[in-house]
C-alpha cells in the first residue's frame, strides 16, 4: 500500500468524528464510545486499504470490511459516506423509521455493509466463510473483521478463533483474512476488566495460532503498519490488538462507561465537536466565524435543541 | 424403490448436483458420517469444511461462503443447528445469506438417543423468522428433487431430514415444487395432512380407515413454509375436518401453520397430532405408538375426532 498521508487521514478521521456525533445527537439514541474508538481504525481501512468501489459495492473482488462490533455502526456510516456509499446528508436519518441506516448494521437495506452485525460474536465467523470464499475463488480481496473487545467474551468467537487459523490448510489458508481488535477497555456495564477479564488477550490468541500485533489504535502510521504486515504474513490470519480510548477526542466521554450507549444532547454534541476540533471554549465563537461548515452545524445542532 | 433415510437421499443429490455445480460446498460440526454429506466430502475435499463441534461457527462460516457466492449447506442434527437459533437469526436470515440449513435426525423416531439428540422445535423456531422455506421431504425422491430445489432457491431456506429409512409415497412423475402440497390419497370425510417421516403412516391410517368406510383424503405438506394454502383450504372446505401429523412439538409445527390458516381464513375443527412433552429413549416403533403418530394411533384420533 502507499505511504499512508497521516495528516489527510487525520484530517478525514477528524471529519467522521464529528459526523459521529452529529448523527447520534439527531437520532437521541446510540454508541458514541465505541464508534469514537474504532474510527481511526475504519479511517485507516477505508481510506488507505481497502480496494472497494461505492459504485460497485457488490463488485466479486472487493475487500470486506466486516463490523462485527456493530453497535458502532455510527462510524462505519461516517466512513462510508465521506468514501462515497451514500450522500453525507443521509448520516442524519440514522435510527429513523424508513432509513437504510439501521440502528446496526443491514446488509440488505444499505449496499456496502457486508453483513448484518450488531448481536455480538457472530462478524468473525462470517469473515472467515468469506475469506474461505474468495481463496476458493482464486480472488485477490482481502477480509478486514474489527471485534469489540468485550465482544470477545462471546463462546462463537473463540469456535472461530480455533477455527481461522486452520481451515482451508494447506492450499486455501486464510492469510487473506485480517482481524482487528478494538481494545478500549470498556463494555457496557463497566470496565471489561471487572465484568469478566480478557486478558491474557495476546497469549490467549496467539495460543490460537494467530500472529498477534499490538498498536496504538489511534495512531494512523501505525494502523496502516499493522495492515502492511499483515497483508505481508503467508499461511495464517492475523490478528492486531488495537489498544484504543473509549470515546476518545471527547474529554468528558473518554473512560467513562456512561457513554457506550448513550447519545448526547444538542449542547453536548456541540461541546464534543469544540473539542474533536481542538478548539477552545474561548476560541470558539471567533473559530466559528472562520469555520462556516461547523458553524452550520452548530446552528443545526442548536435548533435540534429547541425541538 | 426401497426404504430409504431422507438423510441418506440427501447425500447422495448432493454428490450428484456438485458435479455440475462448483458453488456446493458443506460445512459440518463433526456428524458428516450421520448428516451424509461425509460421501461429498471424500469426492470434494477442497469443499468440504469440518470446523468440528462448533455449530455457531458452522452457520457464520456457512453465511460468509455464500456471501462470497458458494451454495453451502450447513448441516447437524435438527436440534443442533436450530439450537443455534440467534446465529441463524442475525447472520443467516437477516443478512439473506444464500445458505441451505440441513437439519438431520429430526423427531423422536431417531429412538434411542433420546430427548438431547431430537429435532422437535426446529420447525416452530424456523417458522418465526420472516422469508426462509422449510421443506420436508417424506421419501427419497420427494428428497432428492428438494434438495435440487434449494440449490435453486435464491436466499436461505431449511431442509428438514430424518434418520430413519422411508418407504416411497411420491406418485410416479411426481415433481416437488417449493409451497405446493401433494394429495396421495383422495378422500371426503377428512383432510389428513402429514409431512416427513409421518406421511406412510398416515397413509396406512387413511387405509385402516376406508375399512370402516371413512374415507381420509391424505396429503403431504412436504414444503411447511411456504404452505400451499389454496390445496389445504380446498381440502379443508370438503371435508370440514383436518388433522395434522408430525414428528415435532405440538407447538409451531405443521399443526400450527395450519391452526393459524385455518382459524383466520376458513374456521375447521382441527386435531392436531405430535409430540408432546420431551421425547425419550426408545424404538421409533414405540415412541411412536405411545404418541399417537403409527398408523393405529392417526386411524384412532382420526375416528375420536370424527365421533365415529
Amino acid at each position: 500500500m502507499a505511504q499512508p498521508d497521516v495528516v489527510q487521514l487525520e484530517a478525514i478521521a477528524t471529519a467522521c468524528r464529528v459526523q459521529i456525533i452529529r448523527m447520534l445527537a439527531h437520532a437521541g439514541s446510540g454508541h458514541p464510545g465505541g464508534s469514537l474508538s474504532v474510527i481511526d481504525i475504519l479511517t485507516t481501512l477505508f481510506f488507505n486499504r481497502l480496494r472497494v468501489d461505492p459504485r460497485r459495492p457488490d463488485w466479486p473482488d472487493r475487500d470486506r470490511a466486516v463490523l462485527s462490533k456493530g453497535h458502532c455502526v455510527p462510524a462505519l456510516y461516517a466512513v462510508m459516506a465521506r468514501a462515497g456509499f451514500f450522500a453525507e446528508s443521509r448520516l442524519i436519518t440514522l435510527r429513523k423509521l424508513g432509513s437504510p441506516l439501521q440502528g446496526h448494521p443491514d446488509r440488505v437495506a444499505l449496499p456496502g455493509i457486508e453483513a448484518a452485525t450488531g448481536s455480538l460474536g457472530q462478524g468473525l465467523s462470517i469473515s472467515i466463510g468469506m475469506a474461505l470464499g474468495l481463496r476458493l475463488a482464486g480472488s485477490p480481496a482481502r477480509v478486514y473483521c474489527i471485534l469489540g473487545d468485550g465482544e470477545t467474551q462471546e463462546g462463537q468467537v473463540w469456535e472461530a478463533a480455533m477455527s481461522a487459523p486452520k481451515l482451508g490448510q494447506p492450499t486455501h489458508p486464510l492469510d487473506n483474512l485480517c482481524v482487528i481488535l478494538d481494545y478500549n477497555r470498556i463494555q457496557l456495564d463497566g470496565l471489561v476488566k471487572k465484568i469478566m477479564d480478557l486478558e491474557p488477550v495476546v497469549e490467549k490468541w496467539r495460543a490460537f495460532g494467530w500472529p498477534v500485533l499490538e498498536i496504538d489504535g489511534h495512531d494512523v502510521a501505525q494502523i496502516d503498519k499493522a495492515l502492511d504486515q499483515a497483508e505481508a504474513t503467508r499461511g495464517k490470519p492475523t490478528f492486531i490488538v488495537a489498544h484504543t480510548v473509549k470515546g476518545k477526542g471527547v474529554s468528558f466521554m473518554e473512560n467513562d462507561p456512561e457513554w457506550h450507549g448513550k447519545a448526547p444532547k444538542p449542547a453536548e454534541a456541540i461541546r464534543a465537536i469544540r473539542e474533536i476540533l481542538g478548539v477552545s471554549e474561548a476560541a470558539w465563537p471567533d473559530y466559528l466565524k472562520t469555520d462556516r461548515s461547523t458553524a452550520e452545524l452548530a446552528a443545526e445542532l442548536g435548533r435540534l435543541e429547541k425541538k | 424403490m426401497p426404504a430409504k433415510a431422507s438423510r441418506a437421499a440427501f447425500g447422495e443429490a448432493l454428490l450428484e448436483l456438485a458435479a455440475k455445480d462448483d458453488r456446493i460446498v458443506t460445512v459440518d460440526a463433526d456428524l458428516s458420517k450421520s448428516t451424509m454429506t461425509a460421501s461429498f466430502a471424500r469426492a470434494y475435499p477442497d469443499r468440504a469444511f469440518n470446523v468440528g463441534i462448533a455449530e455457531s461457527n458452522m452457520l457464520g462460516i456457512g453465511a460468509g461462503l455464500a456471501l462470497t457466492g458458494k451454495v453451502p449447506f450447513v448441516c447437524s442434527f435438527a436440534c443442533f443447528v436450530v439450537g443455534r437459533f440467534e446465529t441463524i437469526r442475525v447472520s443467516v436470515a437477516y443478512t439473506s445469506a444464500n445458505v441451505k440449513i440441513v437439519g438431520t435426525h429430526a423427531g423422536i423416531a431417531i429412538g434411542e438417543d433420546g430427548y438431547s439428540q431430537m429435532g422437535l422445535e426446529d420447525i416452530a423456531c424456523l417458522r418465526a423468522l420472516p422469508d426462509i422455506p422449510i421443506i420436508q421431504p417424506a421419501d427419497e425422491a420427494e428428497t432428492k428433487q428438494a434438495v435440487a430445489c434449494a440449490v435453486e432457491h435464491q436466499g436461505p431456506l431449511y431442509l428438514r431430514l430424518t434418520r430413519q429409512s422411508l418407504e416411497a409415497v411420491s406418485p410416479p412423475g411426481y415433481r416437488f415444487q417449493l409451497g405446493k402440497a401433494v394429495v396421495l390419497q383422495p378422500g371426503t370425510d377428512v383432510t389428513v395432512l402429514a409431512s416427513g417421516g409421518t406421511v406412510f403412516n398416515a397413509l396406512e391410517a387413511a387405509r385402516r380407515l376406508a375399512a370402516g368406510d371413512v374415507r381420509a383424503e391424505v396429503i403431504n405438506v412436504a414444503s411447511i413454509r411456504p404452505l400451499d394454502e389454496d390445496l389445504i383450504l380446498g381440502s379443508a372446505g370438503k371435508t370440514g375436518h383436518v388433522v395434522t401429523v408430525e414428528d415435532h412439538s405440538l407447538a409451531g409445527g405443521l399443526g400450527g401453520a395450519v391452526a393459524e390458516l385455518l382459524s383466520e381464513v376458513l374456521p375447521t375443527p382441527l386435531k392436531r397430532l405430535g409430540v408432546q412433552g420431551f421425547g425419550e429413549s426408545g424404538d421409533a416403533g414405540s415412541l411412536y405408538a405411545k404418541h399417537g403418530l403409527d398408523p393405529a394411533g392417526i386411524a384412532g384420533s382420526v375416528l375420536k375426532f370424527l365421533n365415529r
